[in-house]
């Protein structure tokens, strides 16, 4: 880890950062990936981050905060990490870098949100296996082991594997 | 907004917390015993949700009143809680499970709605994440109605004895909130109770005709339908206060 001088810390040098916390329930994906990253403001006494909860009710967002605050020690100034709710997360906002490292991981991406359909129309749609990238796959479970995954099985390949929820 | 009016929004906000933790508690009992494997993992997952609602909430009460959040969910004794007397009932079996948790997510939606875009910003904009994760729930307790309104046995029996069993309780997430003509006149909540109930009725009951399901009366006591909890409520808060009990003044 490489300690920045304060003069040359500016937005993207915290924003690089942060790409290095990772998500403490699928540590394949960054808070960056996900699109957790809602602001990064450098002021000279203080570093402000404004993070958007993938689910209200995230067990890891202590630990996310904790992960946060331990990385942005590096620059040497206050750091001051925020949930917000102002602007809803939505599992579009995970980078498609992000969604690649999801599927290499094992894990389906989400489909795109499409608010005016219902749910389980959503999750019902083609989801690609990423183990044998098969579209013979069937919902099995809305939920899964975290509150973002739902559980699928790929005919192809016959093995179970989890997606991330559309929401 | 001009001025919030506090102690309306107060009890506003400790209803709607009240609501998501004691039902969140409720669908914990389910953790290890439901009936099959995706729902044991199901239940667990909604209950994860409900209290963490609960926690957001009870954080934006905390913040209003300058009180702590665990404090606010853990100590105060049973009759202190107001939640609505709907979930007042015990675990019960599935069918009352379901039940309850259908009329329950019929009626937040309902109050979410009239909540969202709200005047005060810091419930409305949890409010429209709060949205978006409760059409999991309603997809889910909808499925499970269907299922076992339509069975022709048991499961059926099972679900008109749990629907008896909640009909005069049934309505009371709109029993009406000291004060909420100062929410409605901020602009926080879009219209009165009994109107938002009507809208529930309106919501739910095209779905209860066409599974032959009895609509729920009127709450017989709607101004006591937050009061009164019973001892179903006080088996629950001792389970779950036992813990924070154990060593008072703990972090855990």
């Amino acid at each position: 880890m490489r300690v920045v001088t304060q003069a040359s810390l500016d937005e993207g040098t915290v924003r690089a950062a942060l790409a290095d916390v990772a998500d403490p329930e699928i540590p394949a994906v960054s808070i960056v990936d996900l699109g957790m990253v809602e602001e990064v403001r450098v002021a000279a006494d203080e570093i402000h981050v404004v993070l958007l909860p993938t689910f209200v009710g995230c067990p890891a967002l202590d630990l996310i905060r904790s992960a946060v605050e331990a990385r942005l020690r590096a620059f040497d100034r206050p750091v001051d990490v925020r949930f917000e709710f102002h602007v809803p997360w939505t599992s579009d906002r995970i980078t498609p870098e992000g969604r690649e490292r999801l599927r290499v991981s094992g894990f389906a991406p989400p489909a795109a949100v499409r608010d005016e359909v219902p749910i389980l129309v959503q999750l019902s749609a083609p989801v690609s296996c990423p183990n044998c990238g098969s579209k013979r796959t069937v919902l099995e479970s809305a939920f899964g082991p975290t509150q973002c995954r739902a559980i699928y099985h790929c005919a192809a390949c016959r093995q179970p594997f989890e997606a991330f929820k559309p929401v | 907004m001009a001025v919030v009016p506090k102690v309306a929004l107060g009890e506003l906000l400790r209803s709607m917390a009240d609501d998501e933790f004691v039902i969140g508690f409720s669908d914990s009992e389910w953790t290890g015993i439901a009936p099959i494997l995706e729902e044991d993992i199901a239940m667990s997952s909604l209950a994860q949700d409900e209290i963490g609602h609960a926690a957001a909430l009870y954080g934006l009460l905390g913040t209003l009143l300058d009180e702590d959040p665990d404090a606010l969910a853990y100590d105060r004794r049973p009759q202190e809680y107001r939640h609505c007397r709907l979930l007042d009932h015990g675990r019960g079996d599935w069918a009352m499970a379901i039940a309850r948790r259908y009329l329950y997510d019929s009626a937040d939606a309902v109050r979410l709605e009239a909540l969202a875009g709200g005047a005060w910003e810091p419930l409305a904009d949890l409010v429209g994440k709060l949205i978006r994760e409760e059409r999991y729930h309603r997809m889910h307790v909808g499925a499970w109605l269907e299922r076992l309104a339509h069975d022709d046995g048991e499961a059926r029996t099972r679900l008109l004895v749990a629907l008896r069993q909640l009909q005069h309780d049934a309505a009371t997430v709109f029993a009406p909130l000291p004060d909420e003509v100062a929410l409605i006149e901020a602009g926080i909540l879009a219209a009165p109770m009994p109107e938002l109930e009507g809208r529930w009725r309106q919501a739910i009951g095209p779905t209860f005709a066409e599974l032959d399901l009895p609509m729920p009366p009127a709450a017989a006591q709607p101004e006591r339908g937050r009061l009164d909890h019973g001892d179903a409520f006080d088996w629950l808060w001792r389970e779950f206060t036992s813990v924070r009990r154990s060593e008072p003044g703990v972090s855990w």
